[in-house]
């Protein structure tokens, strides 16, 4: 008996937090490691038009992204000022799409090759010259799937 | 004599990783791709040519024309951005069975029954030297007048909004209201 009582001093020992940061390092390493995005770096000015109607884009991996504008102020020196098509991480041509719709492709799985979209992010001072004909190189490609990338806004904001 | 150092305090290193943690929560899930989805056109010679291909009526169709300097010309009139999503709904819905608006057919539908199914193509020309933003604005008017002649459908059947609905009701509703909006073969309709 007098060995229990010995214990109860009043006071309860308190639990070691000590490893609670490596449970939540734990967690955070999975978060970090699990949502890497590829990104990027833009080479183009990429000001998203605005519109009401938008959906969201599911499932990342079968998206892939073509950006269409002015080339950066950094990049205007060597590549001038007229709207330009960025693939991946460098500047290409029309010409190029086709090649890049089928590397895109050929790393997807055998079910998920009709489910393949493209996402065209397009600068809202693009002219439309361009714009069809990396259309008309999508339907070469037979991507026919596309998405018109933009930013959800207010329609009061849309008619201004 | 070994003395005991005193053991450093780790409860705040966990606020820490928390800290850290929620800002990758938050900063990957930033970046949300939306837009306006759309499907093109198979290619001209992958489609096998109809021969009985039935001449589509001319008010059957809602001609929409985009210039270069960003000016609308609907059905040979001009006009503002801000009318085209009643005038499309118009054409769409053709309330009055109008002579000179679209056709329309009964169609067997899910849920509905026997329903007349209007026959109505939009379509959309833009000029090369159109900008990119109003072209946006025009599909997304477009869209949006379809958007809204569902969601009116849909709550009058289900009382609830189009995006609401379970698949099915959806695909019920798309066939009252298909989405036909095609885009001409590109080509230079005047401007600069």
């Amino acid at each position: 008996m007098s060995k229990f009582r010995k214990g109860s001093k009043k006071e309860m020992p308190t639990i070691s937090t000590a490893s609670l940061p490596d449970i939540v390092f734990m967690l955070l390493f999975f978060f970090m490691v699990s949502t890497t995005i590829r990104q990027t770096t833009k080479l183009v000015q990429n000001d998203l038009p605005g519109a009401t109607e938008v959906k969201k884009l599911e499932k990342k991996s079968l998206v892939s992204y073509i950006y269409i504008g002015k080339p950066i102020p950094r990049m205007q020196k060597t590549f001038g000022t007229e709207p330009r098509i960025q693939l991946n991480d460098q500047f290409a041509k029309v010409s190029d799409i086709r090649d890049y719709i089928i590397t895109e492709r050929e790393e997807l799985d055998e079910s998920e090759k009709p489910l393949m979209s493209t996402s065209l992010k397009i600068d809202e001072e693009t002219k439309m010259g361009i714009v069809t004909d990396v259309k008309q190189a999508l339907r070469k490609a037979s991507a026919l799937k596309i998405t018109y990338s933009a930013r959800e806004v207010e329609r009061r904001e849309l008619l201004n | 004599m070994a003395r005991k150092v005193p053991e450093i305090n780790g409860g705040p290193m966990a606020d820490i990783a928390f800290l850290l943690l929620i800002f990758f929560l938050v900063a990957t899930t930033m970046d949300i791709d939306t837009g306006i989805t759309r499907k093109l056109p198979p290619l001209p010679e992958d489609q096998p040519e109809r021969k009985d291909d039935p001449k589509i009526k001319e008010r059957n169709v809602f001609e929409v024309l985009i210039n270069s300097s960003d000016r609308l010309l609907v059905e040979g009139e001009p006009m503002n951005i801000s009318e085209l999503r009643e005038a499309t709904k118009e054409f769409i819905a053709n309330p009055y069975d109008k002579e000179d608006l679209p056709e329309k057919e009964n169609k067997e539908v899910r849920y509905f029954g026997e329903v007349p199914v209007t026959k109505g193509i939009i379509s959309l020309q833009n000029d090369r030297g159109t900008s990119y933003g109003m072209y946006i604005k025009v599909q997304n008017e477009l869209t949006a007048a379809y958007q809204e002649l569902r969601d009116q459908k849909a709550m009058r059947k289900f009382g609830k909004k189009y995006g609401e609905l379970e698949k099915e009701r959806q695909e019920a509703i798309q066939k009252i209201y298909p989405q036909k909006i095609s885009e001409a073969e590109p080509k230079n309709i005047g401007g600069n």
